[in-house]
């Protein structure tokens, strides 16, 4: 399956994936202004900006293939998309209980508390974007959108 | 090739899928003793609270069995097995052979010696059934009495109390959660519960239940009275071994199984809180009687069942759980002689961190009210980093 990877070397830390993941999972799927100014409460963003300088880039779900958080889901919510591999959480069924939290290694589920407590994940913006947002978004190509087998750009 | 799976939940599941990833085409046969779709145990109390209804209760879609060609036999308990001739017979008299079987009858709640337990308005705290009850016996004048202060009496005094259900909680130990959190961390989480009108009594417990035909109140070990017309036993869950009392298998707590999950009498597994595999942070055979040990457990089995090679070597355990929106996670053992402790506390945020290490090797944590990326932590446990570096 297709994810996305990082290339640390190009990424400045400027957390435009963030501004970008946003912007997709808000109602104005392409419109930055409208997606911060009139979106309340505003998604959160669903990629990291892992930074320790001069070192920093971009980190979101891996969407594992032995996936922990599918595993340990105590409602059945977190699962596997069969169509594209993506671990997609159904915030509709989730209660916010965090074991997806408590058992990801990668740090990349984040809880929601805004309204109905749900954890928040990288859906790499199925049925938004065909290219996730934070790929199509980052000016400086530091993150790219392939299969595994594909070798880096 | 016949599969048989004894249980619903969530090892059972598991072994579907298991299965099914390497065998398209078997026989899967499930067999409950409950007459409902797959449910989650763990949202009991979020259904008795009304924050979730039953269809949001359900582990898998509604078509899951037809799904994944599961014949699913609902309301027939399993009454025995026959080993020799590998068929599992129910309680109605039907057979079902089988060529691999899974065990995953999980477990039942541990009733105490506690006289006059029979009367009515006497609950455990289980399963559906469970709450459908609960729920019909009260309103909100309703006194309750939970006994346990573990992961499900909280969790029941929680939903109770959300009920607008007077709730008083007696535990035997001194502290909330005892057996996952640490002194620092159980007084936090006391202060904020309480704070929502659950009363608690510590180092005590009840000696008896009082009342005729239905509870009226409970007499405490020292001598002294709760009144009450609702009372939980909530004290814990052991293994639900009753279906091979005897059979050949090896029951020590729970149905010994090695990392195939494998119990010794060939074709037969067991997974989930009926059974006892290894704690990769103890490394000694236990029972975890927790929801991703068990689905974990009965995948592994599944894909074994299936003529596959798979081993699941890391069970421990942990629980993410949450009170009135406050957060708490841990994994493995909570410190003591022995280990190396860290902690920070943050009283006016009421937050707390400590990971617990051994041999430089971090082997468990408590982390309350910010558990942000806290999987960083059980993904250096499962893996057993080596930790000096840090």
């Amino acid at each position: 399956m297709k994810k996305v990877y990082p290339r640390e070397e190009y990424c400045t830390g400027c957390g435009l994936c963030q501004v970008h993941c946003v912007t997709a999972h808000s109602p104005y799927k392409s419109n930055i202004v409208k997606a911060y100014k009139k979106t309340f409460p505003r998604p959160l963003p669903r990629v990291i900006v892992e930074e320790q300088r001069p070192v920093s880039f971009a980190l979101q779900c891996r969407h594992c293939e032995d996936a922990p958080c599918i595993k340990a889901c105590i409602t059945g919510a977190m699962h596997r998309d069969q169509a594209t591999g993506a671990v997609i959480n159904d915030e509709s069924r989730c209660v916010g209980c965090w074991t997806c939290i408590l058992v990801c290694p990668y740090g990349a589920v984040a809880r929601d508390e805004r309204g109905k407590k749900v954890a928040s994940k990288c859906d790499l913006c199925s049925g938004i974007h065909e290219v996730p947002a934070c790929v199509a978004g980052c000016p400086n190509g530091a993150l790219e959108y392939r299969a595994e087998t594909e070798s880096e750009a | 090739m016949e599969y048989c799976i004894i249980g619903n939940s969530a090892a059972a599941i598991g072994a579907v899928e298991g299965i099914r990833q390497r065998d398209k085409t078997g026989r899967i046969t499930v067999v409950s003793a409950e007459n409902r779709h797959t449910y989650s145990r763990p949202l009991i109390s979020y259904y008795l609270a009304g924050k979730v209804n039953m269809e949001k209760m359900y582990y898998r879609p509604l078509d899951f069995y037809e799904q994944n060609g599961v014949r699913f036999i609902g309301g027939e308990p399993a009454a025995a097995i026959d080993t020799k001739s590998r068929k599992v017979a129910l309680a109605c008299g039907d057979e079902i052979p089988y060529d691999r079987l899974l065990v995953a009858t999980g477990g039942k709640p541990f009733m105490p010696a506690i006289e006059g337990l029979e009367k009515k308005n006497v609950f455990t705290f289980h399963n559906i059934d469970d709450v459908l009850a609960i729920g019909k016996a009260i309103d909100a004048r309703t006194k309750a009495v939970i006994i346990g202060a573990g992961l499900i009496g909280m969790k029941a005094a929680e939903a109770l109390a959300v009920l607008g259900v007077e709730v008083v909680v007696v535990e035997l130990a001194g502290r909330v959660l005892s057996s996952i959190l640490d002194e620092q961390a159980g007084t936090l989480v006391r202060e904020v519960v309480e704070s929502y009108g659950i009363r608690f009594v510590f180092e005590n417990t009840v000696k008896r239940v009082l009342g005729e035909e239905r509870v009226t109140g409970v007499e405490l070990a020292d001598g002294s009275r709760l009144e009450c017309d609702l009372l939980i036993v909530a004290i814990g869950v052991v293994p639900n071994t009753d279906l091979v009392k005897n059979s050949p298998l090896t029951v020590n707590r729970g149905i010994v199984v090695n990392q195939r999950m494998e119990t010794g009498i060939p074709g037969i597994y067991a997974a989930g809180d009926v059974a006892e595999g290894d704690d990769a942070i103890l490394g000694t055979k236990r029972v975890i009687p927790i929801l991703p040990n068990a689905y974990r457990q009965g995948e592994t089995a599944g894909l074994n069942m299936a003529g596959g090679e798979a081993i699941f070597s890391g069970g421990m355990a942990m629980n993410a759980i949450g009170f009135f929106g406050y957060s708490l996670a841990t994994a493995g053992v909570m410190g003591g002689s022995g280990y190396e402790e860290l902690a920070a506390l943050d009283p006016a945020e009421k937050s707390y961190r400590k990971v617990v290490l051994k041999d430089n090797r971090l082997v468990g944590f408590i982390a309350v009210k910010n558990i942000s990326r806290i999987g960083m932590l059980t993904g250096l446990m499962v893996d057993r980093t080596q930790c000096g570096f840090f």
